[in-house]
């Protein structure tokens, strides 16, 4: 069952068309990523879902609720993470979650009890008390997750969660990412430009230049490039080369003296080629990616984040304030 | 809608972060200290025979408004340190009336200048004025209308900027001007017309005038009754907040 519905979505900004023209849905319970490069329109369309811009043309609802016309009502039913951090450093981390408890309105009774319980399960129940700019950038991510989940959302908006963070701290952010569905029952929309991160979603929309290029599962998506490459370098490649075209049909390429193909099942091609070619030296079996997916399909590579200057200028206060604030 | 939970977190918010950083509340204590007694102290030599009393008296209530004006603009100027690192959207993307948060905002900034304007108040028998029990109330009443009506400006402005790098045009170019053409630091009457017509569209020179009938008494001084002062300040209240919650409702 559906819980986000988006019909040809658009939003221009004095002319620049940010979204154009997107329409996908997420089940219930499942982990969706929407994958591309800076400036695709991935936030634009994070924003327009939680009513924090209204789209040119084009429908967007949250579990049933319309976030044009009921936004009230789209605010209740989500949890976000937003790609700044949105806490208040100079309040604990308790606070802050006091503070989120308050603005939804949580039961004065259960505050506690749910602030106590989050803080458990991101493990800083120790740290409660700590004044969020004490924090590192992993730990405030987690915080800010758990923030999101204080009010049971439906549904829970992670942009680009682990940006800036070290690859221990990404993964274990991951970790618990992936937890979330089944142990909340929340679904959990997110953005990245991190393939390799894209593989935990169960489906994946592919964005580029505000246009939606593909909605699939990860392993759907790798099928379309048609199969494993498969790497062999042998003694006389020439005649490896023709062999194996002739007994197996496959198109053969040679690259810095290895022969590389492309097979649908790698796993089960390997053998049958050793055996029938003399004189293998080696062979490597390399698995698509998402990266290689995106390549293909947008002609691109996508990119490092870049800062830009205005981040770089935050980037700079924000550790002024750390060390004299 | 306005909902009482949001109103009071947002205050309680502001509140905690005011009693925690004791540098911020000793520096807004100082300034209105270097204006009373180092500036107001030396002007006392040159200007106290025209007014029939010492210019350090003369001055106190200005320096009351000047308190509640840099204290309630900066309290709503955090709007912007908010927008720009990112807490505001927690609160833009909760189920919550933007109209909730204005208030919120515009009694947080009324709260905290309130605190402040009690604390110089507490010198007033230091500059030979005698004030009853009833006349210092009165004085917190002034001070709460008039914080909240400055506080709710100082929404207004923050909704155009969406960052800091506009600063010294708002102190420039708004907060200034206020404070020198409020009556707080020389009588409206002694300015030329075309400034003293500025002074009459400041909401700032009829809580400065109301302060003075409080804390002066009718010595001559003052420039409107004080029941114009009040209706000026409680309708200018109205339309500020009013105008805030329309601006803060804007989507783009």
């Amino acid at each position: 069952m559906p819980i986000i519905k988006v019909e040809n979505l658009v939003k221009r900004f004095n002319g620049l068309t940010a979204v154009n023209d997107i329409s996908f849905e997420v089940d219930k319970g499942t982990i969706f990523g929407f994958l591309g490069p800076n400036g695709a329109g991935k936030t634009t369309t994070i924003n327009i879902l939680c009513t924090l811009l209204s789209p040119t043309s084009g429908n967007a609802s949250i579990a049933g609720h319309d976030c044009k016309t009921e936004s009230s009502d789209v605010r209740r039913s989500i949890g976000i993470v937003f790609q700044d951090t949105t806490l208040d450093k100079d309040l604990t981390a308790y606070e802050n979650l006091m503070f989120h408890s308050y603005l939804y309105n949580v039961k004065r009774s259960e505050m506690k009890e749910r602030i106590h319980d989050v803080l458990h399960f991101i493990g800083m129940y120790e740290r409660k008390n700590d004044l969020v700019k004490k924090f590192s950038g992993g730990m405030k991510r987690r915080l800010e997750v758990a923030r999101g989940m204080l009010h049971r959302p439906g549904v829970l908006f992670l942009d680009e969660p682990t940006l800036g963070l070290d690859p221990q701290t990404r993964a274990n952010l991951w970790e618990f990412i992936v937890e979330l569905p089944q142990k909340h029952n929340v679904t959990v929309f997110m953005t990245t430009h991190y393939m390799e991160e894209a593989e935990v979603c169960d489906r994946i929309a592919i964005i580029d230049n505000g246009r939606l290029i593909a909605v699939d599962t990860p392993d759907d998506l790798k099928k379309t490039l048609g199969g494993d490459v498969i790497y062999i370098k042998s003694s006389d490649n020439k005649k490896a080369r023709s062999e194996i075209e002739k007994m197996f049909g496959l198109e053969v390429s040679e690259k810095d003296g290895e022969l590389f193909m492309t097979c649908s099942m790698g796993d089960s091609c390997i053998p049958e080629i050793i055996r029938s070619i003399s004189d293998v030296q080696s062979v490597r079996l390399q698995r698509p990616t998402l990266n290689d997916v995106f390549l293909k399909m947008t002609g691109k590579d996508i990119r490092e984040e870049e800062m830009s200057e205005g981040d770089v200028f935050k980037e700079t206060i924000r550790s002024h304030r750390r060390r004299f604030g | 809608m306005v909902e009482a939970n949001v109103i009071y977190v947002l205050v309680a918010r502001e509140f905690k972060k005011f009693v925690r950083d004791k540098s911020r509340l000793i520096s807004t204590l100082v300034r209105p200290l270097i204006w009373l007694f180092l500036v107001g102290g030396g002007m006392s030599r040159l200007v106290t025979p025209e007014l029939g009393m010492s210019y350090m008296k003369f001055i106190f209530p200005g320096i009351l408004g000047m308190t509640i004006l840099f204290s309630s603009i900066f309290s709503s100027l955090s709007i912007i340190w908010d927008k720009e690192f990112g807490m505001m959207k927690e609160i833009l993307v909760a189920p919550v009336s933007r109209f909730s948060v204005v208030i919120g905002k515009a009694l947080s900034g009324t709260l905290i200048s309130v605190i402040q304007t009690v604390i110089i108040l507490m010198l007033f028998p230091f500059l030979g004025i005698k004030m009853g029990l009833l006349s210092i109330c009165y004085a917190v009443a002034i001070a709460v209308l008039l914080s909240f009506c400055i506080s709710s400006l100082g929404i207004i402005i923050a909704t155009f900027y969406d960052s800091f790098e506009s600063f010294s045009v708002i102190m420039n170019f708004i907060i200034m001007p206020m404070f020198f053409l409020s009556g707080a630091m020389y009588p409206v009457n002694k300015l030329p017309h075309v400034l003293q017509v500025i002074t009459r569209i400041n909401p700032l020179t009829y809580g400065v005038d109301a302060l003075k009938h409080v804390l002066l008494g009718d010595s001559g001084i003052v420039d409107f009754p004080i029941v114009t002062d009040i209706s000026v300040l409680a309708v200018s209240s109205l339309l500020f907040v009013a105008a805030a919650g329309f601006l803060f409702e804007r989507k783009k």
